[in-house]
């Protein structure tokens, strides 16, 4: 007979495994880059999370690691995805054709923040033009 | 039974996985690769804390937070990189 505690750590990380399941079928499914990293990014942070917490109540006496790298990854998963979609907002790569509100180039339009950096095809074409 | 809920953890995991390697070689902008590795990574942050609780070896963890900080580094670099301004 299993104790209450390995039990709730095994259903903990069965359901962060589920998320991180979803996530990867949003990262596959999605229509465009931003609503990829959307699914991507917040679903692998809840799942990873709970797989830590699972982890904790398989072995408590992991607790300070496990905490260390939770704390971390809810840092840095964030920062990241952020710092991702701003770079492609700049290179201005298309939304898909549902897309009806852009809040940040607006925002940015109102500020006067210099022009979007050329996408990458334009910078491709150019190359192109300047061998020829 | 806390073995194949690992197991079957382990599973759902490894298909998360394959989906997100899927959207690394299908592309199709350097950005969806990005994103997808930065998924790889964090999955694969997982995978190592799960051969932990397999293995019963808790020195794992300390791969694990490494592996996160040096894949976050990674992650930011190329995003910066990218952007076209350091």
């Amino acid at each position: 007979m299993e104790s209450l505690l390995d039990m709730t750590g095994g259903l903990l990380l069965v359901a962060g495994a589920a998320f991180l399941l979803l996530g990867g079928l949003g990262l596959w499914r999605m229509p465009d880059l931003f609503n990829r990293i959307q699914a991507g990014a917040k679903t692998t942070t809840l799942g990873t999370i709970l797989i830590l917490a699972g982890t904790a109540f398989l072995h408590p006496e992991w607790g300070f690691k496990l905490l260390l790298i939770g704390l971390f990854l809810l840092f840095t998963n964030p920062l990241s995805s952020q710092v991702l979609a701003r770079a492609a907002h700049r290179r201005g790569i298309e939304t898909s054709p549902k897309t009806s509100v852009d809040l940040l180039a607006d925002s940015l339009s109102e500020q006067d923040m210099p022009e979007k950096l050329p996408s990458e095809k334009t910078l491709s074409d150019k190359g192109i033009e300047e061998k020829s | 039974m806390v073995e194949t809920l690992i197991a079957f953890a382990a599973l759902l995991t490894g298909i998360a996985f394959l989906f997100a390697l899927l959207r690394f070689i299908k592309g199709p902008s350097t950005f969806d690769r990005v994103i997808a590795f930065d998924v790889l990574t964090v999955v694969s942050i997982t995978f190592i804390v799960l051969s932990a609780l397999i293995e019963e070896r808790g020195i794992y963890l300390d791969v694990a937070l490494v592996y996160a900080l040096l894949s976050f580094l990674g992650v930011i670099a190329i995003a910066r990189y990218l952007e076209g301004r350091f």
